[in-house]
């Protein structure tokens, strides 16, 4: 039987996607079918593209199908090297120029608060999450992936980062849990990504082994931008070593994941968290210890906000400066109640001013009254004004 | 007979022709420069001597009804489209006539609905000449691939109206359903078994149409009141099992959107609306059905909720928001054309704040005032848009028909007009350098909102001034657009052939553009 490689999804509820399907045969040309209602605006475009993709893996002989939902270019490039790829064994990459505005870097300290999960294999969500403001986007290669169709997201998330606008919010990856992911590493890595998350992260030799891949990888493509790695906490053990965790190169940020650490220690999560108290508390602690931020779990009831804001209340108060998210209305509440309150800006503003009235004078202590303020402090107080200055209240 | 004949070019700088299915026509001129000197149509003039005594008018079965209305080849013939894609009776109306052996009727439905797909076969058979009234789903296409008999002529719910009060509509029989009625004819949409709420769109074929009939399926006693339809206007009174399937009035409409980005878009109008100074004590605004409409409304109930501001009137489509909005205290009044729920038709009929209107009152060119323009603003839907404002809504961007006109055109007269799109839908951009069918001149459309940004019209420079410091994403028409082609790419224009099929009519009554046959 000839091989038969399928990629992507089509379907009457399937939008911004397409599905291509290559059968390889020994003679007879290239015989290219497109199904799309988009045909008569892109039919031209996109047969091209199709062309052009096949001939760069050298295919010769084949029966191709793409049916179409309205994809964008890059989706329908990854959906076809998927396909071809299932076919043949290829290193190489077919690669669509990469968008200017993908090219930045993030900084370590830059805010955190609302982390928006996307599945990585669904390109429709992606296309417009970035007009949502979040802070970082997350395309997830982990659990919002079925495990046959891990190559194809991983090619596409690839693509995606490379090609989606997201609007100034940091471009980040959830790999799979190790040693899966050091293969996501290969397409993720060179895409210019500014952040990767680790799953089930429980010892500092998963750490230094993502890490090692990374260098591997730049070193390899002579590639020198920044890459910060946020590993995520969801187990027993996870919590017991997150200090180590937190302590390692490049490690920007601790998440914790509540719903496999509850099922780690064998009980469930309540809305109240009291479960879960211990270990949010020591994430905390052990990424402040680090001196980075620590970042709290989702919230996943999407349509219960006022829960919602409490559960950002609480964390807020634990020590946490953000959480993640699986809705993009979910952003707005985040954001509003991550935010420092009236009292907590004055007093900002009080260190912030008398620091630049030491600067002026040029002493090195900053006083405030009768009290020495500390740098770090000085420094968080001006993260809280730049915060609320991100939130236009000032 | 030529569907159309002797094409110029119009004051949009459109093709059209001047003459259509026969009859002269008058190319738009400019928005505000063509006013008609005519005097209207005369109704028929009846006498009640030749009507029973006792007032009842029951026959026994429509076909009766259309029988004794005098129903030949060649009539025009009205139905009313409140049960929305529920509608049991005009497709009844033509099984009769095709039984009958009629021919060339021309059915002008003021809208059509995808229910009325069997009607493509009575425009194959000939029962149907052609349609004028809105042609979307199935007739769209069918009119689209310039399969019917004559030229589709499409109308706003006011230039219906229009049409028909100024004698160049005339309906020979309306066939009107109503959800109950007395044995006189006298009718209306709240009572009865399937109540569907006012009855805005019977007004003109009423008072204008030869001979009205009522259908009914709640048949009651004298007298049927409110009587929105009289029945010393009614000819004959038909009872039937079922007017219609009241499930389908409200077809997903009334319901809050979920997606992400049509919130956005509603959010961004809503905080534009205060920006620029609109929403204040006393406002009348529009407040349709529909998802991104009804957000709209949502977030704005909120700001008034904060701020105690309460509006003086909304316009419906009616739905139980609404009516929770008047109940909460935050508007006085709500103007209703069209009704979508029961909590919203029990308001209708017993809170008197909660008042039906005619097509007339609300949206009419030649009314002495209308509604609309007295509206603070109002937000619309849209197929397309382009960089000098002009806006489509009745053909996707392949040219093939999709939506009636329903009260857009109308619409335009608001205070402050805002056209809520997505900026691409599947790939394809909604903002072009030129909209396939203009619907709507771009100096009416004051503002276009989309997920990606807010443009408002130039022409608004006291919006432009009054919005500059609201930290809303306020952007360039033609550098949003160029910022949505770099993520689509810049589609082809789809081939259309050069025969015409249908013309949008202005709401003055002269032609604004033609629609071509779609090739594919």
């Amino acid at each position: 039987m000839d091989k038969i490689g399928i990629a992507g999804n089509y379907g009457i509820d399937i939008r911004s996607d397409c599905k291509a399907t290559i059968e390889l045969k020994k003679s007879g040309g290239l015989k290219i079918e497109l199904i799309s209602k988009l045909k008569a605006y892109f039919g031209d475009k996109i047969e091209a593209l199709i062309k052009d993709e096949l001939k760069f893996f050298g295919i010769k002989n084949a029966k191709f199908k793409l049916e179409d939902s309205g994809a964008l270019d890059f989706v329908i490039a990854a959906r076809i090297e998927a396909a071809v790829k299932k076919v043949i064994a290829s290193d190489k990459d077919y690669l669509l120029k990469i968008i200017p505005q993908n090219t930045d870097q993030s900084g370590k300290e830059r805010p955190r608060r609302s982390r928006l999960y996307l599945p990585g294999n669904t390109p429709k969500l992606s296309l417009n999450a970035g007009i949502h403001k979040p802070d970082c986007i997350i395309l997830d290669l982990e659990d919002s992936v079925a495990p046959d169709k891990k190559m194809e997201a991983a090619i596409l998330v690839r693509n995606t980062l490379r090609s989606v606008n997201f609007y100034g919010a940091e471009r980040a990856v959830r790999i799979n849990q190790l040693p899966v992911g050091l293969q996501d590493m290969e397409h993720v890595v060179p895409a210019s990504v500014n952040l990767i998350l680790i799953p089930k992260a429980e010892t500092v030799e998963q750490i230094k082994a993502v890490q090692e891949k990374i260098t591997q990888i730049q070193k390899a493509q002579k590639l020198k931008y920044q890459i910060w790695l946020m590993p995520i906490i969801e187990s027993a053990l996870g919590v017991i070593n997150s200090y180590k965790i937190a302590a390692c190169e490049n490690v920007i940020a601790l998440a914790i994941g509540l719903e496999d650490y509850t099922a780690d220690i064998g009980t469930q999560r309540t809305a109240k968290g009291t479960e879960s108290l211990f270990a949010r508390t020591q994430v905390v602690n052990s990424a402040k210890a680090a001196k980075i931020q620590a970042i709290d779990s989702v919230f996943s009831d999407v349509n219960d906000m006022d829960a919602l804001k409490q559960n950002v209340l609480t964390s807020k108060a634990l020590g946490f400066d953000g959480m993640g998210c699986i809705h993009p209305r979910q952003i707005k509440v985040i954001h509003e109640n991550f935010a420092p309150d009236k009292a907590e800006l004055e007093k900002a503003q009080k260190i912030v001013d008398a620091f630049e009235a030491a600067k002026e004078k040029g002493l090195g202590v900053v006083s405030l009254g009768s009290k020495m303020i500390d740098p770090p402090v000085v420094k968080r107080a001006i993260q809280t004004l730049e915060m609320a200055k991100l939130r236009g209240e000032l | 007979m030529k569907k159309a004949d002797k094409f110029v070019k119009n004051a949009a700088g459109r093709i059209v022709p001047t003459i259509i299915n026969g009859k002269e026509v008058i190319p738009f001129q400019g928005i505000n420069k063509y006013r008609p000197t005519h005097k209207g149509a005369a109704p028929r003039v009846p006498t009640c001597i030749d009507y029973p005594a006792d007032g009842n008018k029951s026959v026994k079965s429509l076909k009766e009804a259309l029988i004794k209305s005098g129903i030949k080849d060649g009539m025009t013939i009205s139905t009313h489209h409140h049960y929305r894609n529920g509608d049991y009776i005009s497709n009844l109306v033509f099984d009769i006539a095709a039984e009958m052996g009629i021919k060339n009727l021309r059915w002008v439905p003021s809208a059509a609905f995808p229910c009325h797909k069997p009607i493509i076969k009575h425009l194959e058979s000939g029962v149907v000449h052609h349609i004028e009234g809105s042609l979307n789903g199935p007739l769209g296409d069918f009119c689209s691939h310039g399969k019917m008999a004559g030229l589709g002529y499409l109308r706003s719910h006011g230039g219906r109206y229009r049409a028909i009060a100024d004698g160049e509509l005339h309906i020979d029989i309306a066939v009107m359903c109503a959800s109950a009625a007395d044995m006189m004819g006298n009718a209306n949409g709240v009572l009865g078994k399937h109540p569907f709420g006012p009855m805005a769109f019977t007004k003109a074929d009423v008072k204008y149409a030869d001979r009205t009939i009522v259908v009914t399926d709640s048949l009651i006693e004298f007298p049927c009141y409110p009587w929105e339809i009289m029945g010393n206007d009614v000819d004959f009174v038909v009872t039937v099992d079922e007017i219609g399937d009241p499930q389908k009035i409200v077809s997903g409409t009334t319901r809050i959107t979920k997606s992400p980005d049509r919130l956005l878009i509603a959010e961004y109008i809503a905080k534009f609306v205060d920006a620029a100074g609109i929403l204040q004590n006393g406002m009348n605004f529009q407040a349709g059905a529909g998802g991104t409409s009804l957000a709209f409304v949502h977030f704005i109930k909120e700001m008034m909720q904060e701020r105690g501001i309460k509006a003086r009137s909304m316009i419906g489509g009616s739905t139980k928001f609404l009516v929770d909005m008047m109940q909460e205290g935050l508007t006085d009044y709500i103007f209703d054309g069209q009704t979508f729920g029961l909590e919203a038709i029990d308001s209708l009929r017993d809170n008197p704040n909660h008042i039906p209107i005619g097509i007339f009152e609300i949206y009419d060119f030649h009314a002495k005032g209308n509604l609309a323009r007295m509206m603070d603003v109002i937000v619309l839907g849209s197929t397309e848009v382009d960089v000098n404002f002009n806006a489509n809504c009745v053909s996707h961007s392949d040219g093939r028909m999709l939506h009636g006109i329903g009260g857009f055109q109308n619409c335009m007269l608001a205070k402050c007009t805002i056209i809520a799109v997505p900026s691409f839908r599947d790939r394809i951009p909604v903002i072009k350098d030129e909209v396939t069918t203009l619907v709507a001149p771009g100096e009416l459309v004051d503002v276009i909102v989309t997920e990606r940004g807010i443009c408002i019209n130039p022409l608004r420079k006291d919006l432009i001034e009054a919005t500059k410091n609201s930290g809303l994403p306020l952007r360039d028409i033609n550098d949003l657009k160029k910022e949505v082609d770099e993520i689509c790419g810049v589609p082809n224009r789809p081939k259309l052939s050069d025969e015409a099929v249908a013309v949008v009519e202005w709401i003055d009554g002269t032609i604004l553009d033609t629609i071509r046959k779609v090739e594919a």
